[in-house]
């Protein structure tokens, strides 16, 4: 195969998702628990503990403001945890693609299935954390509720694209402390989750533009709220555009990796 | 040769300035089994990873079943059972599962895949096994696991790299055993061992390999006979003894050679070199059949490959 090939992905790439899903079920518990509780967290004690000093934000309660944001954050976060050490383990660790690679699957289908595989958790964590908002009566719009499903996709398949990228290139399982305090959490509190952006200066907004996720909190809320996004068109490519590239890119650098 | 089902001409692969395997030929029958003998570092592995498409050749043609396997990689590797050197099975899976799971990568139907499974953890004595965790399995029982792994798509061509390394006798018996079922069934084996036990036990044909080059190709009595002798005799003597030693030799043995404290000399009859040494203050003296092992070291030297 060559490095810079186009990427040769097929269908047999949901075999490794469906091996992802094996040996998933023996943890669904524990790691749904793990992945929901700090949203959940984030909820409780800034919607409805810091709420109470903040009032009301865009004619919304505090809480109901941050719902989107945070159904979102949730998608971004299990995608984020699956699509960096998930991966990493599967790759260096447990030699998963090696065994794959002696079986009719390419590196590019291994590579894609792990990536859809990231992005299947972070929809999954959106999904329920769409309900659990939904379940406080934080969701204004029910059409708008529905249009938050392949937002929440299409997020959850970006930052699992980033987080597979991130993986590609990690030696040691340190790297990933540094991806996640570094550009995970910053995009987190920064990205108009917590705040409206506009209160700040304009090259604080323009950083935050840059940031897909602000894009994808934007979008969110305003489905939530059931009103016409700002510039729709815009924070969809905002979207799209990086997940292709760092999918290219993370294919390009695992097979620079592992085929020698 | 008609029915060849892998045949290299002059594979090469390179890594910068190093070259790990160096124009190899190699032409395999359909159900012949055929072993790949050399230290470390003398690039078998390599060697098994350019023949199911995982590492890229720098230069040569090969093909399996008339395959080429840069161009067919998926074909190819349908054909194939490998069996890697390091553990690579799901730990979060039992056995069963394990096969299960490796069976879809063949599009192998589900009810299809679950009898396979039950059958091969049967064949590699595993079927008490079956649902237990996978960490509560032994080394053996891991690597007997790998075995029935490789056997999941019914390869024609099985690959493994030193399939017994690390086993107790028994496994390793049981290993072999199955190794032998299978070809008498018609599979293709490949394999590569630093056992020359295992070697002689199994192979039609090896292959003695260093430093990238197959350096000796034939069956494994002949090699031997052809370049060591009948026989080896081992001598351990103080040095003006074995200065004599040496002297009385001549003309009995054909070759000798010196490594740490000892002499190994080889000749055709090893009786006559005994007595020959009768009357000398010896400090150690043994007869025995000339080995595959004598011509691997004659080969690739005594001293540490790495």
């Amino acid at each position: 195969m060559r490095r810079w090939a186009a990427p040769g992905v097929t269908w047999r790439a949901v075999r490794v998702w469906q091996r992802n899903l094996d040996s998933f079920r023996k943890y669904l518990l524990g790691s749904l628990a793990g992945s929901l509780g700090e949203p959940v967290l984030y909820l409780v004690a800034m919607g409805y503990g810091l709420g109470n000093f903040v009032g009301t934000i865009q004619g919304q309660s505090y809480a109901e403001y941050i719902a989107p944001g945070l159904v979102v954050s949730a998608a971004m976060w299990a995608a984020t945890f699956e699509g960096t050490y998930g991966t990493y383990l599967r790759m260096i660790h447990q030699k998963t693609y090696d065994a794959i690679l002696a079986t009719p699957l390419t590196l590019d289908d291994v590579v894609a299935g792990d990536t859809l595989w990231a992005a299947s958790k972070g929809a999954t964590n959106g999904i329920i954390m769409l309900a659990v908002v939904a379940g406080f009566g934080l969701v204004r719009s029910a059409g708008g509720a529905l249009l938050l499903l392949p937002l929440m996709v299409l997020a959850s398949v970006l930052f699992a694209c980033l987080a597979v990228l991130v993986a590609a290139v990690a030696r040691n399982w340190e790297f990933f402390n540094y991806y996640i305090t570094l550009v995970i959490s910053p995009l987190f509190f920064f990205s108009g989750i917590f705040f409206p952006l506009s209160n700040f200066p304009a090259w604080v907004q323009t950083i935050a533009a840059l940031s897909p996720l602000t894009h994808a909190v934007s979008l969110a809320q305003a489905l939530a709220r059931g009103t016409a996004p700002d510039h729709p068109a815009v924070s969809l490519l905002a979207l799209m555009v990086p997940t292709a590239a760092s999918f290219c890119a993370a294919l390009v650098l695992i097979r620079r990796r592992l085929i020698k | 040769m008609a029915d060849l089902m892998i045949e290299a001409h002059g594979l090469v692969k390179r890594y910068g300035n190093f070259t790990a395997v160096d124009a190899l030929d190699l032409a395999i029958a359909r159900g012949e089994c055929f072993g790949l003998l050399g230290p470390n570092g003398a690039g078998k592995t390599t060697t098994i990873r350019m023949l199911y498409g995982f590492t890229p050749r720098t230069a040569g043609t090969l093909q399996i079943g008339g395959l080429d396997v840069a161009e067919r990689p998926r074909r190819v590797r349908a054909l194939l059972g490998i069996l890697p050197q390091e553990d690579n099975l799901d730990p979060d899976l039992t056995p069963a599962e394990n096969l299960r799971t490796y069976a879809r990568y063949f599009d192998i139907p589900a009810a299809e895949a679950r009898r396979r499974a039950r059958d091969l953890l049967a064949f590699v004595g595993l079927h008490d096994r079956a649902n237990h965790r996978l960490d509560e399995l032994s080394g053996g029982m891991k690597r007997r696991l790998l075995v029935a792994r490789a056997l999941l798509n019914r390869p024609q061509v099985l690959i493994l790299d030193e399939p017994t390394t690390g086993l107790d006798p028994q496994a390793r018996h049981l290993i072999w055993q199955r190794l032998r079922e299978l070809k008498a069934a018609g599979t293709t084996l490949l394999l590569t061992t630093h056992y020359m036990e295992e070697a002689r036990e199994l192979c039609d044909r090896v292959a003695i390999m260093d430093r990238g080059k197959l350096l000796r190709v034939g069956p494994p009595q002949r090699l031997v006979e052809a370049e060591v002798g009948a026989e080896a005799v081992e001598v351990r003597a103080a040095p003006d003894v074995e200065a004599e030693v040496r002297r009385r030799l001549d003309g009995l043995a054909h070759h000798s050679e010196r490594s740490a404290d000892t002499l190994y000399v080889y000749c055709e009859d090893g009786r006559a070199v005994q007595a020959a040494l009768a009357d000398l203050p010896l400090a150690y003296l043994h007869r025995r059949a000339a080995s595959l092992e004598d011509l691997f070291l004659r080969l690739t030297g005594r001293g540490l490959a790495e």
